[in-house]
């Protein structure tokens, strides 16, 4: 204020722009927005003369044409008879799909990675350095493709799980058999595991062209109202020990409650896992090439996946232990003075303060792992870099279009983790009242 | 003032940049070595020797190409591309030609901007399996897992081949042959598909060819040839006649160990222009009166390239089939000199 007052009052010169420090950082700022305005005016011209000189013109029209090519892991329903842009949505929830796995996984990980390195157990604690060290310091995509390729490698062939003409005759069992009660089988190209399946469905609707399937809507309801009314028992029950003294035996009500409703919903729907298995010809000679029935998830995913969470579990880790060091070692002696457990001085006193220093790098990892979901890629995964960016891109010959349609989308993706997780980030940090 | 110059620099900027691909035959000769976009490696079209240096049949034609532009069949550089990056590489001036097993299609010449300047090889897409799976026949393969490369034709053929015949498949999608074959061999998929002639050429490199089949169905056309850049005719010109070159050298008998000879002897007026000594031929591109003479020079002519690299005599023993001379039943059929 005073600065303001006490400059002469003179007549403004133009020189004042550059030697007057009120106007100093203005002009400094005009100049700069002018050249940043003037280098994007710059790209966007030489865009439009060099894409002249080639001929090409900028259009979004291919998303609506048949995209023609076949995706080998689709969350939504796709032929080579649609379009584009379904390709697109398809390669976006493949995306999606291991981008949240792996954040969950690696969170799992890292939570447990990074409290057990602080660990009192000599073992337990370099045991968890060395998971540390080791996979933070290679770098990812190596790990996405030792991961592949050790499935791809060690993993026996789909044939070798087959019943062949002689092993009948000679009463054989095939070479490979199914693990996990002969139910799951992991062949090099995949894994197959059973699925869900339900012989009295409640059918579906489509919304925007994408089947919402309503026994599953039915079940997720059915769970949501159970766990309801679970947290209803269990606050009564609180209310009266807190009046009484005295907690009333729950568990079996809540066993009830928790599982009874969704075990009937189950029941009339029919509902029964369909186990993967080989089509099976007269006198019990497997047929085909490939298991039939069941899920198979290619290995692609399962290599991107493991990758992605166990690499950002290591960051994730380190993230929890300084979070957790910063916590003033009073608190925890002061649990101890009032009785408190390890376990439960943890969880309850240490944990929830340490989040507020572990979540913002959190949020970063959790932008990190979808970022690098692209490195898929490399073990074709067929993602959004994959279809978009990938086999639309080449087919089409439309680069510019797909790129900044994905850098768009990728854009947008990151945003919304960013803020999602800010508003968590301020529900848990220290509010100052 | 400064405005003006600002601006100025701008349009210059943007001038020059818009220019860059006009002549294509000036910026090989400025910069004394022809970029050829070849494949990865595959073994017959364009793979790597022992030295280093790319062989093979379409590794001649860019040899060609280079003896006829520049004199000098070694200045050439081929650059590796997969089927996913050999277009945007072709069109962003990487590269100054493509001879890269690539078919010609309507959207690629049209939508994609490039022009195929001859047919150098009549292909179709057909599948290799392993013997041992005691498939005879691609309609055989209901629910087999298929190895595709990614950003080719034989893609798109793929899913309508299925299609039409109402069975189904799971793809996976490589992005070269190298790749493809590894998945192949590991038996991550039942069967590869891809160019025939590529399929051949592969599988004379398995250790075990005798182990695998490749299935009679021919399920696309697949004309393959050199490529360069919409817009710069001359250029195209030239890729297209030094390839002429070699099929007119074949139907006049002249081959790498003759061509002194006929160029001294000759007296067909045809052979006499194509080869310089008469004429002003060359010059008509922008090029030397003998660049044909240097170009069939390289390698001899397009039957001897053939039979060199992919021939019977080779491991991948394909037949001329539809690429043999027009006079001899097949497809390959030159324009006159004149
Ligand atoms: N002709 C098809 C396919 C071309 C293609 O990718 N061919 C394969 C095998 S014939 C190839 O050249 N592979 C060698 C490599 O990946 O470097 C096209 O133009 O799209």
């Amino acid at each position: 204020m005073a600065m303001v007052s006490d400059a002469p009052k003179g007549n403004f010169r133009l020189s004042m722009l550059i030697y007057d420090t009120r106007y100093r950082s203005i002009t400094i700022q005009v100049i700069v927005l002018g050249l940043f305005i003037a280098f994007v005016a710059w790209l966007l011209m030489n865009l439009q003369a060099n894409l002249a000189a080639k001929d090409k013109d900028i259009s979004y029209n291919f998303l609506f044409n048949r995209a023609g090519y076949d995706i080998d892991q689709q969350l939504i329903p796709y032929t080579n008879d649609s379009t584009h842009g379904r390709a697109l949505f398809v390669g976006l929830f493949n995306t999606l799909a291991v981008s949240i796995a792996a954040c969950f996984a690696a969170t799992l990980i890292g939570v447990t990675a990074g409290v057990l390195r602080l660990s009192k157990n000599w073992i337990v604690g370099r045991l968890m350095t060395v998971y540390v060290e080791v996979f933070r310091n290679v770098p990812l995509l190596l790990w996405i493709l030792l991961a592949f390729s050790i499935f791809a490698q060690v993993m026996p062939e789909p044939k070798d799980f087959k019943v062949t003409q002689e092993m009948v005759d000679q009463g054989l069992e095939p070479p490979v058999q199914k693990i996990f009660f002969d139910s799951i089988a992991i062949t090099n190209r995949g894994t197959n595991v059973p699925a869900p399946v339900l012989d009295r469905p409640l059918g579906s609707f489509l919304v925007l062209d994408v089947p919402i399937n309503l026994s599953v809507l039915a079940a997720i309801a059915v769970i949501l109202g159970s766990f309801w009314v679970n947290s209803r028992i269990r606050a009564s029950a609180k209310a009266i020990q807190e009046d009484t003294g005295f907690r009333p035996v729950t568990w079996w009500k809540s066993l009830l409650v928790l599982i009874v409703p969704i075990t009937a919903l189950l029941l009339a729907l029919g509902f029964h896992w369909e186990i993967p298995a080989f089509a099976v010809g007269e006198n019990g000679v497997s047929k085909g090439f490939n298991f039939v029935g069941g899920i198979s998830l290619a290995h692609s995913f399962t290599a991107l996946f493991l990758a992605l969470s166990i690499y950002h579990g290591t960051y994730i880790a380190e993230a929890v232990r300084a979070g957790i060091l910063a916590i003033s070692r009073g608190q925890t002696e002061a649990a101890y003075a009032l009785g408190m457990r390890p376990n439960r001085t943890m969880n309850l006193i240490i944990l929830p303060q340490a989040l507020r220093v572990i979540v913002p790098p959190l949020i970063s990892q959790y932008l990190n792992i979808t970022k690098n979901s692209t490195l898929g890629m490399a073990i074709s995964y067929l993602d959004l870099k994959g279809t978009l960016g990938g086999i639309t891109l080449n087919q089409t010959g439309r680069e510019l279009e797909c790129m900044l349609l994905m850098m768009l989308i990728y854009l947008f993706l990151s945003l919304t983790i960013s803020v999602g997780m800010n508003i968590f980030n301020n529900s848990v940090k220290l509010k100052e009242r | 003032m400064k405005k003006s110059v600002f601006l100025g620099t701008l349009v210059a900027t943007t001038v020059l940049s818009g220019a860059v691909f006009a002549a294509t035959l000036d910026d090989v000769k400025a910069r004394g070595e022809l970029l050829c976009g070849a494949n990865t490696g595959l073994t017959g079209f364009a793979a790597p020797d022992a030295n280093g240096e790319y062989q093979g049949f379409d590794a001649a034609l860019c040899k060609a190409v280079a003896a006829a532009v520049l004199g000098d069949p070694t200045k050439v550089k081929f650059v590796p591309l997969t089927g996913e990056t050999r277009f945007t590489a072709l069109s962003s001036g990487e590269v100054d030609l493509l001879v890269r097993n690539s078919t010609w299609t309507y959207s690629r010449d049209s939508d994609l901007k490039f022009d195929f300047v001859a047919v150098n090889y009549y292909d179709g897409q057909g599948f290799m399996v392993k013997k041992e799976l005691g498939v005879a026949s691609a309609k055989e393969l209901d629910g087999a897992t298929v190895c595709i490369q990614t950003g080719t034709t034989t893609e798109l053929n793929l899913a309508d081949f299925f299609k039409s015949n109402n069975i189904t498949y799971t793809p996976v999608t490589v992005v070269d042959d190298t790749e493809a074959a590894n998945q192949y061999i590991a038996g991550a998929c039942d069967a590869y598909t891809t160019d025939a002639s590529g399929l051949a050429a592969t599988r004379a490199t398995l250790a075990d060819a005798e182990n695998h089949i490749i299935l009679p169905e021919i399920i696309s056309k697949e004309p393959l040839g050199p490529v360069v850049r919409h817009g710069d005719n001359n250029w195209g010109d030239i890729v297209r006649w030094t390839y002429y070159s070699l099929l007119i050298a074949e139907e006049k008998g002249i081959t790498k160990a003759n061509l002194e000879e006929v160029a001294a002897s000759t007296t067909d007026p045809e052979t006499r222009r194509l080869l310089g000594l008469e004429g002003e031929m060359g010059v008509m591109m922008g090029l030397d009166n003998n660049w044909a003479k240097n170009a069939i020079a390289v390698s001899g002519n397009y039957g001897e390239i053939f039979e060199a690299n992919l021939g019977t005599s080779t491991p991948i023993g394909l037949a001329r089939g539809l690429n043999a001379l027009w006079t001899q039943g097949g497809l390959q059929y030159a324009p006159p000199v004149r």
